[in-house]
């Protein structure tokens, strides 16, 4: 798999040094994964199918979100389209950082993580979408196993969010509890929206959730890279992480160390693939609210954005 | 460990012939260390964190052994796995191609939907009766008509790849293991190992060793699907008679055509048993191996949930439960399907009558082909779905069940969970260690006590005793409750044929659907805790209890059961005085299956959100850290192994005693 002649290789870096007008692409096929949530399994079809059109082979192998960094170190799947920085931050840096996985490009689109409450939450806690104003009714989230204090409903422990750090070192009246899945937030989510009951739960943006239920995220002393490593920094003088997330995380394309010699035309492509927050969410809400198959939403967005793609394609963005 | 417990108290209540004192010898030590806790020292309470055995790192630097050096000369042991996966892809492509895909290299379209129905149909006529047939085709029309075609054609072919490779890979080991001695001895307590192992410790080394994708996916259903096969080869073989064996050394037989000609045709029907368990093995890995990249209905079924779709995530469960009951009932048949012989002088259609009708309904399945593409493709403006349906149900459920059920959730939370989960935490390692050696050494000796020590000091030494401790927890509560309520059901189910073929209907549905799709509901009813954990394991473990209590009662001996009507018991004498004692151990053999059910169970738990191993497992796979998630998931093995030891040993030697055995 990993054979290469010495002319490719040096027909690569001649590609490299003098665009892609001379490239030669290998024939092998690249692989695209597909993961489990929407907006991820368009975007590969549209990547996969402007790789097409610039005469590369794909195929999509469906795999779990995390194993992937496995495998694209192996070299089993070529790319990955939707690097989440709070997500998949962790296993996308560890892996860059072995050298077998690259950065290949940043989509303009900003992921914003934070603790989040449907609309009719606003209307029980005056003053939200402030941290203190939803500190001061804290009872009003609280179950059994966290009373008195609020229960607020974290995302997996991997995600490495330091919420509790966050209720230490801000003095809330709050306990985290922590889901196992993002499917056990959303399950938890309806279900509270069904009843109307008071929830406030971790929350991303882009996410198909925005496109169901109307919500806030609410407002934390805002980000500093001070916050989470100077205790000197903000409010609280003795602890770190008394701010909230960072409202701009990157969203990024990763692929195979590989992948610029192989298929040197097909990565000036990928290097120019680039999606806003509006893009991820118009795909998300393709397949999740108007119901298409991914591949048809792919076809859909296509037809929709002829006039960037094409750009896209030839190198004059 | 929550099997010590159970037995430790089950040996007081039932075997009034044991001495107390022997209870009271394996009790004495572990009550000693429970009670003077507060007096030990540190160390004899908690695993001391410089006492762990960096058995994580060791299983990491085999990992990496295996994928960079190259240990036969020319390459590596990665290389050698990913050339052997490799070959898959030929079957996977053919049996693809045929179903769904079709052959665009040659110009040839998949099997028309109506040819897999006739075809499927007149398999399961063949095989018994046109009930089966009903079936089978009702299935494939299920399937075209629901929409899921492609889905479940996909997953179909790998089932199909998958369950004949493991079965033969499987049977060679059975052989292996019955005619070598060395290799059984090697070979059995691996197999053990492998089966109670959780699924999601494989997933790492299998991205490493053999990729993601397809391939990798059917790869990981057959490592899934190998043991029950050799297991059930052992047993089948090792169950031939003497004097059969005899008879064909007498008629001058080789050892090969011993083995081939004697031994192999009077193991058959042990043997289609466990291609029966093949295959429901491969569809209980549908969902699983969409995590290393199998497509089809697992992955589907995961992205729906994923985007809240559940009603048609449950349309996909059905679709593999249907699946997964048309394939048992067929491969059930042919196990009971005696060989039958024509006379010798009948003609070809009489010989073949199913061979000619398949031809037939391949003909004219194409001729109708040609003259609609509807026989080819179901027309997807007709495709119905019950969605909408499972949507409302699901809604219905969470507004009127849920306030009731709060009440519910808040007294066991703080009224029973927290205090056993306190309790639990607090008993210290040497306590658990010594009541499981002394429980060991009581049922079966000090061999028996040195093994389930061992496994206790694995886990101990690893370094998560106290995510052990949580995991241990869950289980013990999950298995206590499914004994409450899985033994009267089993008690009511048994009383009547009727009763019992309605319980065991429900069992084979539960079983086989997707264990995934309860997460959502329990969390919408029980919120993101132990509750909803808990009530998610209850949910898959009553099975085999059930099952087992079942099968216990409706198999004691009917004279002893008459004997007991003629001297003039009541129902009730009957049933507690006679039935169920002989049946117990029986039930027994449930409750460590039940044991087995919520260990695997456990883990799933963790997408909900726990505290416990499977949560760590998570966290490895997160990390691409393969020797800690193998680390974990032997802890978890080594969890189940000890509870099925003890268990088993004990069964034994009761079934011996009741004179069963």
């Amino acid at each position: 798999m990993k054979i290469f002649t010495n002319a490719a290789s040096v027909a690569a870096i001649m590609a490299f040094a003098a665009g892609p007008v001379f490239a030669q692409d290998s024939t092998d096929v690249i692989k695209i994964p597909i993961h489990n949530w929407s907006s991820q399994i368009v975007g590969a079809h549209i990547v996969g199918k402007l790789l097409e059109k610039g005469g590369a082979k794909v195929e999509y192998v469906s795999s779990d979100s995390q194993v992937v960094y496995t495998a694209m170190c192996e070299g089993d799947v070529s790319l990955e389209n939707e690097v989440w920085e709070g997500a998949f931050g962790v296993a996308f840096e560890k892996v860059v950082k072995e050298g077998c996985v690259i950065d290949a490009a940043t989509h303009d689109a900003k992921t914003r993580e934070e603790w989040w409450y449907p609309s009719y939450v606003g209307e029980m806690c005056p003053g939200l979408p402030a941290w203190e104003a939803l500190n001061a009714c804290a009872d009003k989230f609280s179950t059994a196993e966290t009373a008195p204090k609020g229960r607020f409903l974290g995302g997996p422990v991997d995600w490495l969010k330091h919420d509790a750090e966050r209720v230490e070192a801000l003095g809330m009246n709050f306990e985290v509890v922590n889901a196992g899945s993002a499917a056990a937030l959303w399950a938890e989510l309806a279900s509270a929206v069904e009843r109307k009951e008071p929830i406030v739960l971790f929350n991303w943006t882009p996410n198909f959730v925005e496109a169901l239920y109307e919500g806030k995220f609410v407002e934390f002393p805002a980000y500093d890279p001070k916050c989470k490593d100077d205790p000197s920094w903000g409010t609280n003088k003795e602890l770190t992480y008394d701010c909230g997330n960072p409202k701009d995380g990157y969203l990024k394309i990763a692929a195979w160390k590989e992948f610029p010699n192989k298929w040197p035309k097909a990565y000036a492509i990928l290097q120019k693939v680039n999606f806003s927050n509006m893009d991820v969410a118009v795909q998300a809400k393709l397949v999740d609210i108007d119901n298409m198959e991914p591949e048809q939403a792919a076809d859909k967005w296509l037809a929709d954005n002829q006039g960037r793609w094409q750009g896209w394609l030839t190198g004059t963005n | 460990m929550s099997a010590t417990t159970l037995i430790a108290s089950e040996q007081h209540q039932d075997k009034p012939s044991t001495p107390l004192t022997k209870s009271l010898i394996v009790l004495l030590p572990f009550l000693f260390l429970l009670l003077a806790a507060s007096m030990l020292p540190d160390w004899a309470v908690q695993v001391p964190k410089n006492w762990t055995v960096p058995f994580v790192d060791w299983a990491n630097v085999l990992v990496e052994h295996l994928r960079d050096d190259t240990v036969f000369g020319l390459f590596s042991f990665r290389d050698l796995t990913r050339g052997a996966a490799e070959l898959i892809t030929w079957p996977l492509a053919i049996v693809e191609g045929l179903l769904v895909a079709g052959f665009p290299a040659i110009g040839l379209p998949a099997m028309p939907w109506l040819m897999i129905m006739g075809l499927a149909g007149l398999l399961g006529w063949h095989l018994r009766d046109w009930r089966l047939a009903l079936l089978s085709a009702g299935c494939v029309a299920y399937m075209a008509i629901f929409g899921k075609w492609e889905l479940s054609m996909i997953t179909l072919s790998v089932v199909l790849v998958a369950a004949p490779i493991a079965g033969l890979i499987g049977f060679g080991i059975g052989i292996l293991a019955v005619k070598r001695p060395w290799f059984e001895s090697l070979v059995v307590p691996l197999l053990n190992v492998l089966q109670s192992l959780p699924h999601f410790s494989y997933l790492i080394p299998i991205a490493v060793f053999i990729g993601v994708g397809h391939k990798a996916g059917a790869i990981a259903t057959v490592i899934f699907a190998i043991p029950p096969m050799a297991r059930l080869t052992i047993l089948g073989l090792k169950g031939v008679a003497e004097e059969v064996r005899e008879a064909g050394k007498m008629a001058g037989c080789t050892r090969f055509q011993t083995l081939w000609m004697v031994e192999i045709p009077s193991a058959r029907q042990s043997l289609l048993v466990g291609v029966n368990q093949v295959i429901m093995q491969c569809l209980a890995m549908v969902v699983i191996a969409s995590f290393v990249g199998a497509r089809g209905l697992g992955h589907d079924l995961l992205f729906r949930l994923q985007a809240l779709k559940i009603g048609q995530a449950l349309e996909n469960g059905v679709a593999i439960v249907l699946m997964a009951i048309t394939l048992d009932q067929l491969s059930r048949a042919a196990a009971y399907k005696q060989p039958s012989h024509v006379a010798p002088d009948a003609s070809w259609l009489q010989r073949f009558p199913f061979l000619a009708a398949a031809a037939l309904v391949v003909l004219g399945s194409l001729l109708l082909t040609a003259i609609t593409p509807y026989a080819q493709n179901w027309p997807s403006q007709f495709t119905l779905s019950t969605a909408p349906f499972w949507d409302a149900l699901v809604r219905w459920v969470t507004v009127t069940l849920y306030g009731p059920l709060q009440v519910l959730r808040n007294a066991m939370l703080l009224y029973v969970l927290i205090p056993i989960r306190d309790l639990f935490q607090g008993i210290p390692w040497t306590a658990i260690a010594a009541l499981v050696a002394a429980a060991g050494w009581a049922l079966g000796g000090l061999r028996l006590a040195l093994t389930v020590l061992g496994f206790v000091l694995f886990i101990a030494f690893a370094g998560y005793w106290e995510r052990s401790l949580i995991t241990a927890y869950m289980v013990t509560v999950a298995v206590l409750i499914c004994v409450i309520i899985g033994l009267p059901i089993g008690i009511w189910a048994s009383r009547s044929e009727r009763r019992t073929g309605i319980a065991k209907l429900l069992c084979d549905t539960f079983q086989t659907f997707p264990s995934f799709i309860y997460l959502i509901p329990v969390i919408m009813l029980f919120k993101v805790g132990d509750v909803a954990a808990i009530s998610a394991i209850i949910i898959y473990a009553l099975i085999p209890i059930v099952r087992y209590t079942i099968f216990g009662l409706r198999n004691v001996p009917a004279e002893i059961v008459e004997a007991g009507i003629t001297s003039g018991c009541t129902r009730r004498q009957l049933l507690w005085n006679i039935r169920m004692p002989l049946a117990f151990p029986e039930i027994m053999l449930g409750i460590n299956q039940t044991i087995m059910f919520a260990l695997f169970m456990v883990i799933i738990a963790a997408f909900i959100g726990t505290k416990d191993i499977g949560q760590e497992i998570f966290r490895a796979l997160t990390f691409n850290d393969a020797g800690k998630g193998l680390v974990l998931g032997l802890c978890v093995a080594f969890m189940g192994l000890t509870a099925d030891q003890l268990i088993t040993a004990w069964a034994t030697s009761r079934k011996r005693r009741l004179g069963l055995a």
